[in-house]
This record gives structure tokens, C-alpha cells and sequence, in this order.
């Protein structure tokens, strides 16, 4: 039986090409996201091993909680502690670690990297075991800093330059005096670091005379553990936790494969759908071939091979079409890998060298998935082989397929069908995160439900295309009578095609639908023409709306400045604004006045819900210094997502914060959103690289690019189903062409045109593709509309949008796929061999 | 070698094949398939092909036909001559001027009946002449069942439609490829009825290969090919003088 079977694969090479194709896709999906991530895994663990060789163990301070009416200050890591540390038995020696944000700009003034690795910190002494000096020396003083080697290339500075540097506010000139190597994970990751001396550092990062962490290096001979428990012993209990190396290391590479592995999975699912897709071409597919091999099959029975055996045999085919797919596509897939580490290269996050790993586990699943997906698609098809009665091969008429009844089917899809759209519009009317589930559920069943009826609606949907393939003459009859011809054939081709679609469909409903919504959010509640933040989302000093303040134009002015306070037992965060917040502000008032002045505060409803308050409450403060202060509530206001919280007059704050510090800050100019105007606040702050002046275009403008690029990812990621449901439709029309080759034979000699063939062809193909595509449309906005319901419970500003436009470009891309797939069977119809074909058998 | 005796009533040939070649292949593997081959096939004759199994009928109707190409000579549908056409205008010329009865009936399985008769014209995009449509369906008796699909046909009712097919759209000249080659004899013989009276009474013209003396007894004249040549031609054919003549070049296959 292998024999046979294997020599049917031989025989069946170009008839099983699509179908290999189309498993190979999917393999190569799994196997290059296994690949990828297992690569950047070892290699990020490798670079996070090797920034740990200069500690033994990490000394930090430990945060406290709060208590009553006091807001615990987390213990400062002094001078004294570290001195402390480094005399401990067993200690060679202790390194005081400052670090922040710090923004490095290029000779354009753009920021290098992306804001959020912009890290800054402190270089130790002439020689900081942990920064190689590559060129130059250490620096000293608040003008000099260093910056790493990778950094200094992309923005082509050199020892002696000086560079434009900005922490939280204003901005520095300091001069190039060094520039290190380093191993730190950031700048592996495509951020940049710059290094100042110690008193320098403190200072800017606003922790004078304290560290973030010191870092303890043992003596010769004294283990990780026993210098801990040195340490333990001799810093003040309670205050400080001590960590080993070793420890810190374990953690990391722990925290970095678990990140890891939720970029796997989530790749992972996108190669599930690919796969998924794929399985319906293996099944028509190997349907096609056992019907086209009735006769040999039946033979093989009249013969005496057992049912048992038929199905064997269609298996074993598929065993071995399914190892070809799973080797060819392993070897996509390690390329893949190689080819996405190389992209994120180019895209400018730097990736830490190391080998490309192939880990046995990979091959092993490779196979597996290749194998076991074949095998599974084809059973079906085998067991129908195995029903074929021995006197089928003494037949002379050409046996069709069995054309079983679809009245079980039709049943059983319009139950599935049903049960799921009732369950989704029960979820619609369900809360929030209450609702996911059986959301989700019904998908799963509507899913099913249009699956097992595709071959039914087939016949409607393609008929209402009717009046359109008349203008194509008998071409376009001939079309539509062949793609309803075989039901189960065109509803699995197009079924294929329309999984893609329905998620293409329904991430973009959502995601245009969330943009809207966050947009309006924004947008609605914000009525000052700038807002002034940080690029990396860290606070701003307070001198950046003194400065904003005083510019030209500018008419009114508020910060957002947080402060965290004791109200009622818990820890309120505060927000201290200017009285002019009434006008840079939209915000809806249920209850009282809108007004912060003097004691005078408004409240958002779900903070004066937690706290009982209402307009004209009284209550009591207790600010981080411990000094009380007693707040009146004038309004209550509609909080959202951006502005919510308990705001009051800033100047109430001043001496009660150590380290004040702006969130935003919001403005107003005379002439409104501007290019000028937009120009003088950039230049009133000095140009500075890390400081985002925003209008609220741009802030629409962020938030869509934010969208795009999210979608973006989806549809390459999606791609590849698409790409799989091309095979199938390519792979069902050249089974369909090869079929029917008697057919088109007879058409050409009675005078129908290669031209004509040809059309005939591509129209069947477009009438198959476009079916999936509106399948795929309909239910992609369905879900999309649904899910939306769900989100509005939790979005007062959600809104549906549905993206005529795109949907009409999935459409059309739904027709591209239909011509595109056309292009080599429809060649093949027109270049038929017209005698050869219709000569009888 | 035998050749014809030009027919002098020129002006009256549907096709007319001259020192007509067919070679497969090159040098060593040369075949060849029609050797010099000149007939004529004159309007409103019934004509059959016959030979022995690699004698070139099927080729020789092929090429008459347009359905294939020839290697030397030339051949008339008409007025017009195949060799210098392009394969578009040879499907033109085969849809407009010729009709087609194959062995396997070769119906499109989706059509119906009807819609399978018309598709000559349907390609041609043209309207079918209403009355002589009704008079062909009238006289293959199909009248019932135009809105069957072949399925639902039987093999001879099939054939049938397909006879209707190539009458339908008034061809000069119809070919039949072993029309009744796949029927019992009882279709078969009604089938090839229904050839001789579209000759008879409407003047078609028809040509048919056929290994079956008693479906050449239908026709007005046989033509004989063995080895890619005419070998002789016998008008007003009966099954028996047919079964002689094809029986000599058994026995000449036999002695030679």
C-alpha cells in the first residue's frame, strides 16, 4: 500500500504543488516565530548575563507603605550607606548607581531613539568597570558627559562635540569627553545612554547626594550568598533589600522569555489562522483526487484491498505530502527567522549578536505540525475514498462525486449559525469584561454556522451576480454555472479566503471605531490649543511653564502636576492646576461649579462616589510632608481616561513637595493652533529634544499614527492567510481546469475563443473570491460592531465607524485574489489541447 | 496511390482537401499521419470516413475540420482557405461554419438540453432562427425534454441533443467523430437517421468517421484510407458491399 500510495504522490506532483504550498506557509509561519524568538531570547539573555559581570549584589532601597494620614517616604540610599557597603567583610568594592531619563539630540535637534530608551546615568570615577572607555576620558563636572559608541554613530558625534542633552525640562550643552561601550540592554535595544559624573548625575535626576542602587562587588573568594548575608547584617533592617547577581540575572532572563513568549504565542496565533486556512485546501484538495480516481480506487477494492486500506493509502499520501511541506517549510521558516532578525536591525532596534537558534524542539514541531495538519484534513477525504463501492471500477460512464444531499448540512448550519448570532447579541447586552466570553463563544459558533452553510448561501449570493456576468456573454454564464456546480468545492475555497477577511474586516471596524472614540476623548475634553509633555511620558520640571508662561501669545497657562496625598485612609493622587484650567479644559459638570481657587477643588463622579463627597464637601489632605490641609469640593466633573482625579490650585502644593514636577502642561496662545505659535513654544523651551509641544491635531494625529501602525501589523500578519487562501483558490481552479478538460476541449472546437476560455476562467475565479470576500465583510463588521457594543459599555465616547472605504478595498483586494489566482489555470484552460481532450476515454 | 477525380461541379463543394500532409515527428521517428491526401466532400452529400485503425481518418477529419493543424497541402471550407488562418480566426470560422457531433456526446452538464443546442450561437452571440430551431427539435424528437440536463438524458437522447447542437446553427458543413460509436444500435441507427434526413430533406452537408459498415451504409458515398492515403471510395454504400471492401485490406494486412 505505501508503494501505491507513494507513486500516487509521484504521479500527482503539480496537483499536490498548491497544497504542499500551502502547508509549507504554515509551517514556515510556526517554525520562523520558534526560530525568531528563541534567537533573540538566547541572544538577549546572553547581553543581560553579561551587564550583571560587575555586581554580586545589588543593594536597593525597599518601598514602604503608607500609613494612616502619612504618605512613608521610600529610605534614600545615601553616600553613607554605600561607604557602609563597600566596608563590609567580604566587599571589594560599592558603586553608587544614579539613573533617568535623559534625551540625547542629533545634529538636527531630533531625538536619538525613541524616547523611551533615552536613559541617562552616572559613570564612576575615572574608570567605570562597567563603561569601557573606547576614546576619550571620563567626564567631571556639570559640562561633560559621555555617550555610548552606537549612539555617537548614528548621530555622528565625536569626542570634543557638543552635544544637546535635556533630563526633564531645560536644556544642557555639555561637551563630549568619552565614549564607552557597553552591554546595557537599552542601548541593545536601540536606546541611547549618557554618562555623567556622579555629583553631575545626582543632581539632574534630582537625587542629590542618594543612589537608586548600589552595586556591591565581592572580594576574591567570598561567594554572592555570603556577601548578602554580610550586607543584610550590616544595613539598617527593613530600609534596604539586597539581591545577588546571580538572583538579578535569573530574574531578568525569566522576565525576558516570559516577554518572549507572549511574542510567540501572539505570533504563533496568526500561523494557527494561516494553518487553519491551509486545511481547507488540503481537503479539497484530496476530495478532488480521490473523486478523480474513483476508478483506481475501486479497483484497488475489486482487487481485495480493504476499506481499511483505501483510507491508508489517502493517509499515507497525506503523511508524505504533509513531511515534504514540514521540511521545506522548516527551512522557510529558519530563514524567516534570520530575515526578521535582520529587519529589526534595519529598523533601528539594535539586536544583540548571537547564533540563530534551531532548537530540536523547532524541527520536532515543524514536522509535527506539517504531519499531523495533512493527516487531519485529509481524513475526511479517506474515508470517502474508503466508501467507494469495488464495482465503481467496472463502470464505463465516468463516476461523479456523490452529490449527497445538503439537507443535514443546511440544518445543522443554520442551528450553528443561529445559536451564535443569538448569543452574541446576548453578550452585546452584557457588561464590559462580563460579555467577552460568551462573545467570543458565539464568534466560534456563528464561525462554524456560515462554514457548514457557505455551500448553501453559494448558490443565492453568486446568483445575485448574474446580471453582472451577462454583460460577459456566454463566458460569464458558463462562470456562474461552474462555480455552483460543485458547492462543497467553492464554499471551502471561499471559506478559506473568508477567514482572512473576517479578521481583517473586524480589527479594522474596532480599531477605527477605539481611534474615533480616543480621539473624541482627547479632543472633547482638552480645549487649550498645546499640550506640552515629555517624549518618554516622564514628568516635567517646573520651570517649563514658568517659561511657557511668559512666552509671547500665550494667554493662559495651566500644569498638571501631580501630588500624591492621604485623604480618608488612602493615597489620592492630587492634581495641581492653575485657576485658567476652566478654560483650557472641556469638561462636563454634573454637580456644583466648575471653579479651583484658593481651597476650592473639583472632583471627578467615580473619586466623589468612592469618597461620598458632593458639591460643597468638605475634606482633609495630607500632603507628602505630612502638613494637612483642609479642601472644599466646588463641582463635581465627568472624569475620562485623560483628566480624571481630584484637581486643585498648584500654588497650594509649593513647600509641601520635595520634588514638584509636571505631568503636562496645558496652553492657551491668543491666535490659536499655529505654525508660528507652535514655533515660539518650541523655541521658548529652548528647542529642547525630549519636550513634545502638541496641538490637538497632533495629538489626533499621534493617537491615528498609533492605530495604523497597530493595524498595519495586523494585516502583515494576516497577510499570510490571505496568501494561503490564494493557493486554494489557484489550487481549486486548476483541479476544476483539469476536470474539465473534456468540457472546454469541446467549447474550443465548437468555436469559443482562447480569449473566451480564458474569461471564463477568471470570472469563475472572481465570482469565488469575491463570495468569501463579502462573506468575509459581512461577518468581519458584524463582529466588529459587536465587539464595539462591549466596548461601549466601558467607553462613553465609543462610536462606531465602519471604514466604507476600506471595506471597499478589501473588496477589491478580494477581486485582486480572484484574477491574480485566475492568471495560471486560466492560461492553462486557453492553451489546452483541444484534440486531446475530446477524445473520448 | 489512388486520387480522386476532381469533381467537376467545383462551385457545389462544402470542403475540399488538396495533396493534404500530415507528419508527426522528425528524421528517424517521422509518422506520417495523411500522406497527399486530396477530397473533396460536396454539398448536401452524406459522407463516411472509413479505415482501419491508424489509417488517418480521424486526422484527416481534424484537419478538414480546423481542429488541427497540417503539415503541407491545403484544404477549403468554403471559400476559405485553413492553412494561412490564425486560431482566432479558425475558432471563428469553426463556430460559424461548422458543426460538431462528437463520440462522447460532450454536453456541458450544467446546461440544459435547450441551452446546450443553442451554445453555438450563445458563443456566437447571435438570436437562434426561432422556426428552424423548432423544425431541428421537431425532427429529433426532443421536444420534451429541453429543460434536462444531459443527466437526466439517456445516451441516445443525449446524442440526440447534440446532432440538434450541430444542425442548429445552419454550419456548411457538419463533422460527426464516431457519432454513434458510444449508442446501442438502436440509438445509433436513430441518430444516423436523423443525419441522412438533414441531408436528404435540408440539404446539410455531413461528413462522418466511422468503423462501423452498417452506420457508413447510411451514407451516399464511403471514402477508404489505409496508411494515410485514399484508397478507394464507394457510392451508394450498402452494409454488406462496406464489410467486403474493409475485409480485403484485413486480408491485405494479413498477406503484406
Amino acid at each position: 500500500m505505501f508503494r501505491t500510495a507513494l507513486r500516487n504522490v509521484l504521479a500527482h506532483k503539480a496537483r499536490l504543488l498548491m497544497t504542499v504550498l500551502a502547508v509549507m506557509l504554515g509551517v514556515a509561519f510556526v517554525s520562523g516565530t520558534l526560530v525568531f524568538t528563541n534567537t533573540l531570547s538566547n541572544a538577549l539573555q546572553n547581553s543581560s548575563a553579561k551587564g550583571f559581570d560587575q555586581v554580586d549584589v545589588a543593594v536597593t532601597a525597599k518601598a514602604q507603605e503608607d500609613v494612616g494620614d502619612r504618605i512613608v517616604k521610600t529610605p534614600e540610599l545615601t553616600e553613607a550607606l554605600r561607604e557602609q557597603s563597600a566596608k563590609v567583610p567580604g566587599a571589594a568594592s560599592a558603586v553608587g548607581v544614579v539613573s533617568g531619563f535623559t534625551a540625547i539630540a542629533d545634529r538636527d535637534g531630533k531625538l536619538v531613539g525613541g524616547g523611551f530608551q533615552s536613559q541617562g546615568g552616572n559613570f564612576w570615577g575615572d574608570k567605570d568597570p562597567r563603561y569601557p572607555l573606547k576614546e576619550g576620558a571620563a567626564p567631571h563636572g556639570a559640562n561633560e558627559v559621555a555617550i555610548d559608541s552606537e549612539t555617537a554613530r548614528r548621530a555622528g558625534y565625536e569626542v570634543g562635540d557638543t552635544v544637546r542633552i535635556s533630563i526633564d525640562g531645560p536644556v544642557l550643552t555639555p561637551k563630549i569627553t568619552a565614549v564607552f561601550t557597553t552591554d546595557d540592554g537599552n542601548v541593545a535595544a536601540g536606546g541611547s545612554l549618557a554618562l555623567f559624573d556622579t555629583p553631575t548625575a545626582q543632581k539632574l535626576f534630582g537625587k542629590t547626594g542618594t543612589y537608586d542602587e548600589i552595586d556591591v562587588k565581592a572580594a576574591a573568594g567570598t561567594s554572592q550568598a555570603a556577601l548578602k548575608s554580610a550586607l543584610d547584617a550590616a544595613l539598617p533592617e527593613g530600609e534596604v533589600e539586597t539581591t545577588t547577581a546571580q538572583r538579578l540575572a535569573d530574574d531578568q532572563a525569566e522576565m525576558i522569555s516570559a516577554s518572549m513568549s507572549g511574542l510567540k504565542q501572539g505570533l504563533l496565533v496568526f500561523a494557527g489562522i494561516a494553518l487553519f486556512v491551509g486545511t481547507f485546501i488540503i481537503a479539497n484538495t484530496f476530495t478532488m483526487l480521490v473523486a478523480q480516481r474513483t476508478k483506481e480506487l475501486a479497483l484497488l477494492r475489486a482487487v481485495g484491498a480493504s476499506r481499511r486500506q483505501v483510507t491508508r493509502s489517502v493517509l499515507i499520501e497525506a503523511f508524505v505530502v504533509g513531511t515534504v511541506a514540514g521540511a521545506t517549510g522548516l527551512v522557510a521558516g529558519i530563514g524567516i527567522g534570520a530575515g526578521l532578525r535582520s529587519l529589526l536591525g534595519t529598523l533601528g532596534a539594535t539586536v544583540p549578536d548571537g547564533p540563530l537558534v534551531v532548537s530540536p524542539g523547532t524541527v520536532a514541531t515543524s514536522f509535527a505540525v506539517g504531519v499531523v495538519i495533512t493527516m487531519l484534513a485529509a481524513w475526511l477525504p479517506g474515508r470517502r475514498a474508503a466508501k467507494i463501492p469495488p464495482v465503481a471500477a467496472m463502470s464505463s460512464v465516468h463516476a461523479k462525486a456523490t452529490t449527497k444531499s445538503l439537507v443535514l448540512r443546511n440544518t445543522l448550519g443554520a442551528l450553528f449559525s443561529a445559536a451564535g448570532v443569538a448569543v452574541v447579541l446576548a453578550a452585546t447586552t452584557m457588561d464590559g469584561s462580563d460579555g467577552q466570553a460568551p462573545m467570543g463563544l458565539g464568534a466560534v459558533l456563528l464561525i462554524i454556522g456560515v462554514f457548514i452553510l457557505t455551500p448553501l448561501l453559494s448558490r443565492p449570493l453568486i446568483a445575485a451576480a448574474t446580471p453582472v456576468l451577462r454583460i460577459f456573454g456566454v463566458s460569464g454564464k458558463l462562470a456562474r454555472q461552474n462555480s455552483v456546480r460543485n458547492p462543497r468545492r467553492t464554499a471551502a475555497t471561499a471559506s478559506a479566503l473568508m477567514i482572512g477577511l473576517t479578521l481583517i474586516t473586524g480589527m479594522t471596524v474596532m480599531a477605527g471605531s477605539l481611534q474615533k472614540s480616543i480621539d473624541k476623548m482627547a479632543s472633547a475634553a482638552i480645549s487649550a490649543d498645546y499640550v506640552v509633555s515629555m517624549a518618554n511620558g516622564n514628568t516635567l520640571s517646573t520651570d517649563v511653564e514658568e517659561k511657557l508662561k511668559a512666552t509671547d501669545g500665550v494667554t493662559a497657562t495651566s500644569p498638571l502636576r501631580n501630588a500624591p496625598a492621604r485623604i480618608g485612609g488612602v493615597t489620592e493622587y492630587l492634581t495641581g492646576v492653575t485657576s485658567a484650567i476652566g478654560e483650557l479644559t472641556d469638561l462636563k459638570v454634573d454637580d456644583g461649579t466648575f471653579e479651583v481657587a484658593g481651597t476650592r477643588v473639583v472632583v471627578d463622579q467615580d473619586t466623589a462616589e468612592d469618597h461620598g463627597w458632593k458639591a460643597g464637601s468638605t475634606f482633609t489632605a495630607a500632603y507628602e510632608d505630612g502638613e494637612k490641609q483642609k479642601l472644599t469640593v466646588a463641582g463635581v466633573y465627568e472624569g475620562n481616561e485623560l483628566i480624571r482625579g481630584i484637581m486643585l490650585d498648584a500654588s497650594l502644593l509649593t513647600g509641601h513637595q520635595e520634588d514638584p514636577s509636571d505631568m503636562q502642561v496645558m496652553v492657551k496662545t491668543s491666535g490659536g493652533a499655529s505654525d508660528a505659535a507652535k514655533d515660539r513654544l518650541e523655541k521658548a523651551l529652548g528647542s529642547n529634544p525630549a519636550i513634545k509641544v502638541q496641538s490637538k491635531q497632533d495629538l489626533s494625529d499621534d493617537i491615528a499614527q498609533m492605530f495604523t501602525l497597530m493595524l498595519n501589523m495586523l494585516y502583515g500578519l494576516l497577510a499570510m492567510a490571505v496568501i494561503v487562501a490564494v493557493l486554494g483558490v489557484i489550487n481549486t481552479l486548476a483541479m476544476s481546469v483539469f476536470e474539465r478538460s473534456q468540457e472546454i476541449g469541446m467549447l474550443r472546437a465548437i468555436g469559443l475563443e482562447r480569449r473566451a476560455v480564458k474569461r471564463m476562467v477568471r470570472l469563475e475565479s472572481l465570482v469565488i473570491s469575491l463570495f468569501g470576500g463579502v462573506l468575509g465583510i459581512g461577518l468581519g463588521v458584524f463582529f466588529g460592531w459587536a465587539a464595539g457594543e462591549l466596548l461601549g459599555t466601558k467607553m462613553s465616547t465609543y462610536e462606531l465607524v465602519l471604514p466604507w472605504d476600506r471595506m471597499a478595498v478589501f473588496l477589491l483586494l478580494a477581486a485582486g485574489v480572484g484574477v491574480l489566482a485566475a492568471l495560471w489555470p486560466a492560461r492553462r484552460a486557453a492553451r489546452l489541447n483541444m484534440l486531446a481532450a475530446i477524445k473520448s476515454e | 496511390m489512388t486520387t480522386m477525380p476532381l469533381s467537376d461541379r467545383t462551385t457545389d463543394v462544402a470542403a475540399r482537401a488538396t495533396e493534404l500532409s500530415k507528419i508527426y515527428g522528425q528524421g528517424e521517428t517521422q509518422v506520417v499521419a495523411l500522406d497527399r491526401v486530396s477530397v473533396d466532400f460536396r454539398q448536401a452529400e452524406f459522407t463516411a470516413i472509413m479505415g482501419p485503425s491508424g489509417s488517418g481518418k480521424s486526422t484527416l477529419m481534424h484537419c478538414v475540420a480546423g481542429l488541427d493543424t497540417f503539415s503541407s497541402g491545403s484544404v477549403r471550407i468554403g471559400d476559405t482557405e485553413l492553412g494561412s488562418l490564425k486560431d482566432k480566426q479558425l475558432t471563428k470560422l469553426r463556430r460559424d461554419k461548422i458543426g460538431f457531433i462528437f463520440q462522447a456526446f460532450n454536453l456541458l452538464p450544467t446546461l440544459t438540453a435547450l441551452e446546450n443546442i443553442t451554445l453555438p450561437m450563445d458563443i456566437a452571440g447571435r438570436k437562434a432562427d426561432k422556426v428552424w430551431l423548432d423544425n431541428v427539435i421537431q425532427m429529433v424528437g426532443l421536444s420534451g425534454r429541453l429543460s434536462h440536463r444531459p443527466a437526466q438524458l439517456s445516451g441516445g437522447q443525449q446524442q440526440r441533443v447534440a446532432v440538434a447542437r450541430a444542425l442548429a446553427s445552419k454550419p456548411d458543413i457538419i463533422f460527426g467523430d464516431e457519432p454513434t460509436g458510444n449508442l446501442d444500435s438502436r440509438s445509433g441507427a436513430e441518430v444516423l437517421g436523423f443525419l441522412r434526413n438533414s441531408v436528404r430533406e435540408l440539404g446539410q452537408t455531413v461528413v462522418m468517421v466511422t468503423h462501423d459498415p452498417v452506420a457508413a451504409a447510411y451514407a451516399d458515398r464511403v471514402v477508404f484510407l489505409a496508411d494515410g492515403r485514399i484508397v478507394d471510395e464507394v457510392y451508394g454504400p450498402t452494409a454488406d458491399s462496406v464489410l467486403d471492401r474493409m475485409k480485403q485490406f484485413d486480408a491485405k494486412g494479413r498477406t503484406s
